[in-house]
């Protein structure tokens, strides 16, 4: 290898920050494991897996190397994007499960509210970076403003979890900007008198979710069912489970999607509280080096997108080990680096990439 | 100022900001405190019952039916059997259209229209989730065409199973009966006796002759496998295994080829014959004419044949031993001359001139007797030699109907003889008493006198008739007739012998006995009823001939058989046992439209007694009988 080539690859893998680099790599161990556990170790899974991961952490250190002011000169053309395809969708998109989400683009099929994810928080984030110095009352309403387009849309295909997934990332984001108290009490008590309104908006297969979390026992064969036998794999595991592809569920099929959305029965059954709680402090940790980053960061853009990503990460865990554990209604999320799936994954390290450039662009750009 | 206002107003945002971080780890660190918490809820506080319920997911016992026993002769030849063949089964509620797989399915092999509507019978008393048999035995051929295309037929399959075979025919199927699939019927009486467990894994119970009644023996016990299996209940492993008992097999009394022998004695004519050993109450023979194929039944009976079989004017489902009822006529005299003696109404010796009728005191109503113009002067023996009716309606009249009834009851008439067999009739052993319970109507002297000749209201089965004459044969002694006489522990392989079951001893003079006895043998002599039937015989016999009317003769009427169809002949009657000086063969022959029992019926208990005693055939069968002892 020429010594100028290896120059230019450790130059590349500087901007890496290795806290969470070491944290992120832990978790995906774990995941290879659990997903080749789950899946009966079927050799195209595994493979699948790695290949994912592979593509994710390029991905991740191609991110850490682009410089957040150039990050965040994306913002508003992939934000402008995004929102014209979610109008797209809503006049032409495909029915699938009888909701209006996918864009059909000839070649592949292509699911709009997944941009927004990263294109939402970058186009606040670049707003408030760009008015940072004159920031008042307006700007909060025009970034309110900003969040709800995207967030109705999307409710409107209908799709709830991502909506509302859409709409915690806005969120943070304003509250991170400085958003008043005023404004967030004044939202939250708009929002719980409104409650029963968007209940009726509801569709029915969404109210079964909600009810069926409240009773799963009421339609163990339907609905009841994933969240009963996940519980059960859970519970079953106890303090240290019952050994890496031992767990009764997972081998015998009781456990649905046990690779993706159900990842988390598996790994309790098979790994147990104690692996639960390593599970957590690994996540714990992840949000902590990523808050840690946004305190540190030199610039508005840079703290806004760390500490957003950060706690949109954790949002992702939350909800879904929730969900598979009996706490939170059935939402399609897959659970942050554990789940097999390549778009979520590397959606992902492209985020944990932001942070990296983020942290590591830190004396760059004071200069 | 001016300079540093923006550059304060900067600090104060970094500072909110960190508050903010602040304020969104603390709520990150909350709500992981939740997920944990919810976690040693369910791994901690409720692992024991979760582990329960994984265990319960896991595991299931899958039920294997035991091996149903057999049923053998009395030399051991099978007449029920089990043999393990390939049958396509289908489940409705596993497939989208019913009608295009049946389609389909023809295309691949042949269903005949008879398996289609037994098919379709099936399904409309099964439910929708239930496996119900479209074709059984099929052909390695066709379970290979099946295999073949199965992935394209979801809710189709090809299973080994045990069947049971009846190859003894037609002639055994009243006795041995068939097993059927078990029906909500079946299934309701399991769940009352408690032993609707012991059927998880069986499709099929005994529904009628001694596959019925003998049911629990021959079922066995079934036996359970504990599975581990996955979330579509597919069994992946054995974790372990209680093993099913098999059935115990049955040994009968019957001998096939004696039985055999009887049948073919019967040639065209239709009617029961019972055979019985009088020493032990082992059923030797036992012939319902017309019998039927069993195996038929075993998977369903397809419609058509069933409406042929039930609706068929001679009624070859009805096994007319049990369950057929005929008035005993002139077979209850030897009984009735018994009572006579036994109750000091006659000594043997009494005599009588008849002049062809009996009219009661004070009546011009004549009771005519078969020979018209009367048998001369008649005593006990030759009373019942001869048959003479007007003897037995005075000795009817002089004993009255309740002594009747009350010594006719003593040897079984009215009452179940008691066999192994299910569904068996009581007959009628009319009384005072049961007439006014009946009818409400007193009785009247009229019906005594018809009483003493088996007319009027007496009914008895053919069974009730080889109880009785048993009795004749062994001095009294009551036994019930059974069928069975060992039964095979399936573990052990051993035989243990069943217990007869015997009544209280009829006490009986012995020189009262012998008088009855010398009538019957003389019955069987040149000048009695039936002695054609006896010629040249190797050893005597001891019978009585009788005649069961089907249509009432007028008063002053001339009984003309030959001007009647066939169908309106009376039924001819004949009881036996021999050898006469110690007896080990004891007969009751009922033959439909036989008239008169010297003739038609005396001459098939004949044949019985020669292959029974000395071994002889029919020289008619001689061929049916080498296939017989080859089975």
């Amino acid at each position: 290898m020429p010594p100028r080539t290896s120059h230019w690859i450790v130059r590349r893998l500087s901007h890496l920050d290795g806290m969470l680099l070491l944290l992120v790599l832990a978790v995906l161990g774990i995941s290879l494991a659990v997903v080749a556990s789950a899946s009966g170790q079927s050799p195209a899974r595994i493979t699948g897996h790695l290949i994912n991961i592979g593509l994710a952490l390029s991905v991740m250190v191609v991110m850490a190397n682009v410089p957040p002011h150039i990050l965040s000169k994306v913002g508003p053309p992939l934000y402008a994007a995004g929102v014209v395809l979610l109008i797209g969708v809503a006049l032409f998109g495909e029915i699938r499960n009888g909701s209006r989400r996918w864009l059909n683009l000839g070649f592949m099929a292509f699911q709009p509210s997944e941009l927004l994810k990263l294109a939402l928080p970058l186009m606040l984030a670049w707003y408030f970076q760009r008015n940072e110095a004159i920031l008042r009352a307006k700007h909060y309403s025009i970034g309110g403003l900003l969040l709800l387009v995207p967030f109705l849309l999307t409710l409107r295909q209908p799709d709830l979890g991502t909506a509302l997934m859409l709409g915690a990332s806005g969120f943070y984001l304003l509250f991170f900007a400085g958003l008043p108290w005023r404004a967030i009490f004044g939202g939250a008590t708009l929002g719980a008198a409104s409650l029963p309104v968007v209940w009726g908006m509801m569709h029915d297969y969404q109210h079964r979710r909600v009810l069926t979390l409240l009773d799963p026992t009421a339609d163990p064969l339907g609905d009841g069912y994933h969240i009963i036998q996940s519980t059960i794999a859970i519970g079953s595991g106890g303090l240290f489970g019952k050994g890496w592809m031992q767990g009764t569920q997972n081998q015998l099929d009781f456990i649905p999607e046990r690779t993706t959305d159900f990842i988390y029965a598996v790994f309790g059954e098979e790994f147990g509280y104690a692996g639960a709680i390593i599970l957590v402090g690994l996540y714990l940790a992840i949000v902590a080096r990523g808050l840690i980053i946004a305190a540190r960061a030199p610039t508005l853009f840079g703290r806004l997108m760390a500490a957003t990503l950060s706690l949109n990460l954790f949002t992702y865990v939350f909800v879904n080990m929730g969900m598979v554990s009996g706490i939170l209604p059935v939402v399609g999320v897959p659970l942050p680096l554990m789940s097999y799936g390549g778009t979520a994954l590397i959606t992902l390290l492209l985020g944990v990439g932001i942070l990296m450039s983020v942290a590591s662009h830190r004396q760059l750009n004071k200069t | 100022m001016r300079l540093s206002t923006p550059l304060k107003n900067l600090d104060r945002e970094l500072a909110r900001f960190h508050g903010r971080l602040k304020i969104g780890a603390i709520m990150v660190g909350l709500l992981a405190t939740a997920l944990l918490a919810r976690a040693f809820y369910l791994q901690i506080v409720q692992h024991d019952h979760y582990i329960q319920r994984a265990e319960n997911n896991r595991i299931s016992l899958v039920p294997t039916a035991p091996n149903r026993g057999l049923i053998l002769d009395r030399k051991d030849r099978i007449l029920a059997e089990n043999y393990s063949a390939y049958t396509l089964e289908i489940t409705r509620a596993e497939m989208a259209s019913l009608e295009q797989t049946l389609v389909e399915l023809g295309k691949l092999i042949e269903i005949t229209p008879g398996q289609l509507r037994r098919f379709r019978r099936l399904l409309s008393e099964s439910h929708e989730f239930e496996t119900v048999p479209l074709k059984s035995k099929l052909t390695d051929e066709e379970v290979a065409v099946l295999a073949a295309n199965r992935y394209r037929l979801p809710g189709v399959e090809v299973k080994a199973r045990l069947f049971r075979n009846y190859q003894a025919g037609p002639g055994m199927a009243h006795v041995v009966g068939f097993i059927g699939r078990i029906n909500d019927r079946d299934l309701k009486r399991l769940r009352e006796d408690g032993r609707d467990q012991n059927y998880k894994g069986s499709a099929h119970i005994g529904k009628t002759g001694l596959e019925q009644s003998y049911e629990t023996l021959l079922h066995g016990r079934t036996g359970f496998d504990q599975m581990e299996t996955d979330s579509s209940g597919r069994a992946v492993r054995m974790l372990s295994r209680i093993p099913p008992v098999p059935g115990k097999d049955l040994r009968l009394f019957l001998d096939l080829e004696l039985q055999a022998v009887a049948e073919h004695a019967f040639g065209d004519y239709l009617g029961g014959l019972v055979a019985l050993d009088p020493n032990t109450g082992g059923v030797l023979a036992l012939v319902s004419k017309p019998g039927f194929d069993p195996n038929l039944f075993i998977d369903g009976i397809d419609p058509e044949t069933w409406k042929e079989l039930n609706e068929s004017p001679d009624r070859p489902m009805v096994n007319r031993v049990l369950r057929g009822i005929y008035p005993p006529g002139s077979t209850i005299k030897p009984l009735m001359a018994l009572a006579g003696l036994e109750l000091g109404l006659r000594k043997p010796s009494d005599s009588i001139v008849d002049p062809g009728y009996y009219s009661l005191p004070n009546s011009r109503h004549q009771f005519r007797d078969w020979k018209a113009g009367g048998h001369g002067v008649v005593d006990m023996r030759r009373a019942i030699t001869q048959s003479c009716d007007t003897y037995f309606y005075r000795l009817a009249v002089d004993m009255g109907i309740d002594r009747m009834h009350d010594y006719l009851a003593k040897f079984g008439l009215g009452e179940k003889s008691g066999i192994d067999l299910d569904g068996e009739s009581s007959g009628l052993l009319p009384s005072r008493e049961w007439k006014q319970r009946r009818w409400n109507k007193v009785w009247y002297p009229g019906e005594t006198v018809i009483a003493g000749i088996g007319q009027g209201y007496h009914l008895t089965t053919p069974l009730q008739l080889v109880t009785a004459t048993a009795m004749l044969a062994n001095g009294g002694k009551r036994i019930e007739p059974r069928l069975v006489q060992a039964v095979r522990d399936p573990l052990s392989h051993a035989w243990q012998a069943r217990p007869p079951v015997t009544h209280a001893q009829v006490p009986i003079d012995p020189a009262h006995l012998d008088v009855v006895r010398a009538g019957m043998m003389d019955v069987m002599r040149p000048g009695g009823t039936a002695a054609a039937a006896a010629a040249g015989a190797a050893y005597t016999i001891a019978g009585k001939t009788g005649t069961a009317q089907v249509v009432g003769i007028k008063q002053g009427a001339k009984y003309d058989a030959k001007r009647l169809a066939r169908k309106l002949q009376d039924h001819a009657l004949f009881i036996a046992y021999a050898p006469a000086e110690n007896p080990t063969i004891a007969i009751a022959v009922m033959v439909e439209n036989g008239g008169h029992g010297g003739g038609t019926a005396a001459p098939i208990a004949r044949a019985v007694f020669d292959f029974y005693l000395t071994g002889k055939r029919p020289g008619s069968m001689n061929l049916e009988a080498n296939d017989a002892a080859a089975d």
